[in-house]
């Protein structure tokens, strides 16, 4: 794409949310014009032509949990490499976690990576800051700093560190209030997941791996809810992976309390069984759990107890996981084939619909980000005056995982050579395409 | 028989059945005044060692060296690995170097999985982690079946540290495999949580399960484990399942005792217990070495030459 960003764009026969199919006017960052397909014309407004026929527009995708791993380990991934994958998947905006080297828990370092961002101009980025200083769990970080910054901080985490503190936890609960943040916690007893290095059951007692157990998850999720709610704070649930969280989670809803919490694409199609091939591929934290779980997820992400689906996009270098087992770090990509995974375990299995995927994918989680002017349902979000930022999706498209086509630094998808449904063909970023044809402009 | 051992959980009755008669036919070659065969020259047995065992390294070696291959102890201290080498480029040295079999001890789970898919040779699990220790477990079945005739259909008793012993989980499945009755006393915190899955049965009651048990195993129980909480005091775990001469007094007259070593005594097993008629404990550090004979030789005796065997990956 050589022309100026004024350039107006014309989706010719796409079908929004996979409905009827319609022309698409793009200008000025907006969907301004819609019409029967093959109605609308490019000549007037010297738009290009994008032809549509069997693609589907869906608003675009919003992940809340993304490692960018810059500053620190560009080794791995750096906010262009990292923003170039997202929009691959159909992501444009992301939320880049704050466990970098120097830690983001300064007005500094988050304005940093939001400048990467913006200037690499592959999809928003939207820096989380660090709950505590360093993430090491003892004082409470300059959130306040951080929320005024140019980064504009709404979401506070020590993701890969469980604020474990109960005292700690309220007042971060508490003062993000002022500006509306939520924190996002890595729910991990930490004494219970000494040393731990998979799903606690069957599978860890034949390894011989030190077990992390449900209950480690379980009980923070059930101490930060009844925190939340006893001072009406904003708690966000990072990636959850049990059948009993999914229950917790449900519970604290029906307190009214305002807990939300996300799932990853792998906890909703991977298991434990995998730990025996001894491959670090597929360590993550919290670690992969039971098919039991798999089926709790599946449905708490249906029924809306669990919001959104955020992908943990953990790159890592090959030496961090070509290695055995216990020495290798943890986590997986996942921006570039979360939304298959969606498709092949919510909408292939009839749990959710493309209204839903839109809601788990892209509105839910943007509302939870505290971003502006996210429509109030799927529907509004292809109206005319709706943002143009939109991803368009082949449904029919079936793919072969080839990590090393990523592009992400890292090659760690633990997907490797199986094959996907779904496909995103381009990316708009508010009337700009960012991939088009499949890869990025 | 598999490329490698790794674990007895994937080895067929048949085969560990092969090891164990092939083991025999290596114990009688001890006895004779030359104890060494030919049929591993010219073929290199690397002793791949990141935990200090100089009891179970020495037997590989001896074992190696009984069936004359050229025998390398690459141990991790003062080597390249203590500088940070990570365990893949050790292989892919191992592998330049032209290893025929790697006998490989390491502290975590599934470091010789690992292994096996970074050389050409046959891996050779001599300890990994909590995992597994299958050799141990193949020269217990070895010493039961020498000293009580057969396997199928006894009660063994495996008491201590089930959930970080490697020699427990090797035991469990490889005993399932011959036909013997497995069961697990410890407390509970040092069983596995899933323990309900394995095929055994479990008590927290070793008085009661000693008077129908063929072999009791003891297991080692390190010290630190107190400071973890596992149990409170050495004392009290030494009293409810130390194995000490009154509580052996109630076993069968046939009934014999074991242990992997190395003991600690006083702790789980008492000092006359250890040395009486019916411990195996020595017994078990020389059928150690014929059946680490028999394993060297099945994996490496019966392969093509180096050069033409596949590579795995």
């Amino acid at each position: 794409m050589t022309g100026t960003p004024a350039t107006a764009w014309l989706l010719r026969a796409v079908a929004p949310l996979g409905g009827e199919r319609a022309d698409l006017l793009l200008a000025g960052g907006r969907i301004v014009e819609t019409g029967p397909p093959g109605t609308l014309s490019a000549t007037d407004t010297g738009a290009r032509v994008l032809d549509a026929d069997g693609l589907y527009a869906l608003p675009g995708f919003v992940d809340l949990h993304t490692h960018l791993r810059e500053p620190g380990r560009e080794d791995a991934e750096t906010v262009e490499s990292g923003t170039r994958a997202a929009a691959l998947g159909g992501y444009t905006t992301v939320f880049a976690m704050a466990n970098t080297n120097p830690v983001a828990d300064t007005a500094g370092v988050v304005e940093q990576v939001w400048r990467l961002g913006r200037d690499a101009g592959h999809c928003d980025v939207r820096p989380v800051g660090a709950v505590t200083e360093g993430l090491a769990g003892r004082k409470l970080a300059e959130l306040g700093a951080m929320a005024s910054s140019a980064a504009a901080v709404r979401v506070f985490s020590d993701d890969g560190h469980c604020v474990s503190d109960p005292l700690l936890m309220r007042r971060a609960l508490e003062y993000v209030k002022a500006f509306d943040g939520v924190i996002a916690q890595h729910a991990e007893e930490p004494r219970l997941t000494e040393g731990a290095q998979m799903n606690e059951g069957a599978c860890s007692a034949r390894l011989g791996m030190a077990g992390w157990p449900a209950v480690a998850e379980e009980a923070v999720i059930a101490r930060d809810a009844l925190l939340a709610g006893h001072v009406g704070s904003r708690l966000h649930i990072c990636h959850v992976s049990t059948a009993g969280s999914v229950e917790l989670i449900r519970w604290a809803k029906s307190k009214g309390w305002r807990v939300t919490a996300e799932v990853t694409p792998h906890h909703l199609l991977l298991t434990d069984e995998l730990a025996a091939t001894y491959d670090p591929v597929y360590k993550v934290n919290p670690p992969l759990r039971t098919a039991e779980d798999v089926a709790a997820l599946r449905a708490g992400l249906a029924d809306g107890t669990i919001d959104a689906v955020a992908t943990d996009h953990a790159p890592h270098a090959p030496q961090d996981k070509d290695t055995e087992w216990s020495a290798a770090r943890p986590g997986m990509l996942g921006l570039q084939t979360a939304l298959s995974i969606v498709i092949d375990a919510m909408v292939a299995t009839g749990l959710l619909d493309w209204a839903g995927v839109v809601d788990r994918m892209a509105l839910a989680p943007a509302r939870i980000g505290g971003l502006p002017d996210v429509p109030v349902d799927a529907r509004s979000s292809m109206d005319v005056g709706a943002a143009a930022t939109l991803t368009l999706v082949d449904p029919e498209a079936r793919w072969v995982v080839d990590p090393s086509g990523f592009a992400s630094r890292s090659r760690n998808s633990p997907y490797r050579g199986m094959t996907m449904p779904g496909q995103v063909r381009a990316t708009f970023l508010a009337g700009r395409p960012t991939v088009l044809d499949g890869k990025v402009v | 028989m598999n490329r490698h051992l790794l674990s007895t959980a994937d080895l067929l009755r048949e085969d560990a059945l092969l090891v164990l008669d092939t083991a025999e036919q290596m114990a009688r070659l001890s006895d004779r005044s030359v104890k060494k065969l030919p049929t591993l020259r010219g073929r290199t047995v690397v002793n791949l060692f990141f935990e200090d065992s100089t009891r179970t390294r020495t037997s590989f070696e001896l074992a190696a060296k009984r069936l004359s291959a050229d025998v390398i102890n690459f141990s991790a201290k003062g080597s390249s690995v203590s500088k940070g080498e990570s365990l893949k480029d050790t292989a892919l040295t191992l592998e330049a170097m032209g290893a025929d079999a790697v006998v490989c001890r390491h502290p975590a789970s599934g470091a010789p999985q690992r292994l096996a898919g970074w050389v050409r040779g046959s891996v050779l699990n001599a300890g990994d982690g909590t995992h597994e220790h299958p050799t141990q477990a193949l020269l217990d079945a070895f010493t039961i079946r020498r000293r009580l005739g057969r396997l199928e259909g006894l009660a063994v008793t495996i008491v201590g540290d089930v959930l970080h012993s490697r020699v427990a989980r090797s035991n469990v499945w490889l005993l399932r495999t011959l036909g013997a009755k497995v069961t697990l006393v410890a407390p509970p915190t040092l069983l596995p949580n899933a323990v309900a899955d394995w095929p055994v049965d479990v008590s927290y009651n070793l008085d009661a399960v000693l008077p129908g048990s063929d072999v009791v195993m003891m297991l080692r129980v390190q010290r630190e484990r107190m400071s973890a909480a596992f149990f409170p005091t050495e004392r009290e775990y030494s009293r409810r399942y130390g194995l000490d001469a009154d509580r052996a007094a109630t076993l069968p007259p046939h009934a014999l005792v074991m242990h992997p070593g190395p003991m600690v005594r006083g702790m789980e097993i008492a000092s006359d217990v250890a040395d009486s008629p019916r411990s195996t404990i020595v017994e078990q550090v020389a059928n150690g070495v014929s059946v680490r004979m028999a394993c060297l030789y099945l994996l490496l005796g019966g392969a093509d030459e180096p050069e033409e065997r596949e590579v795995i990956r």
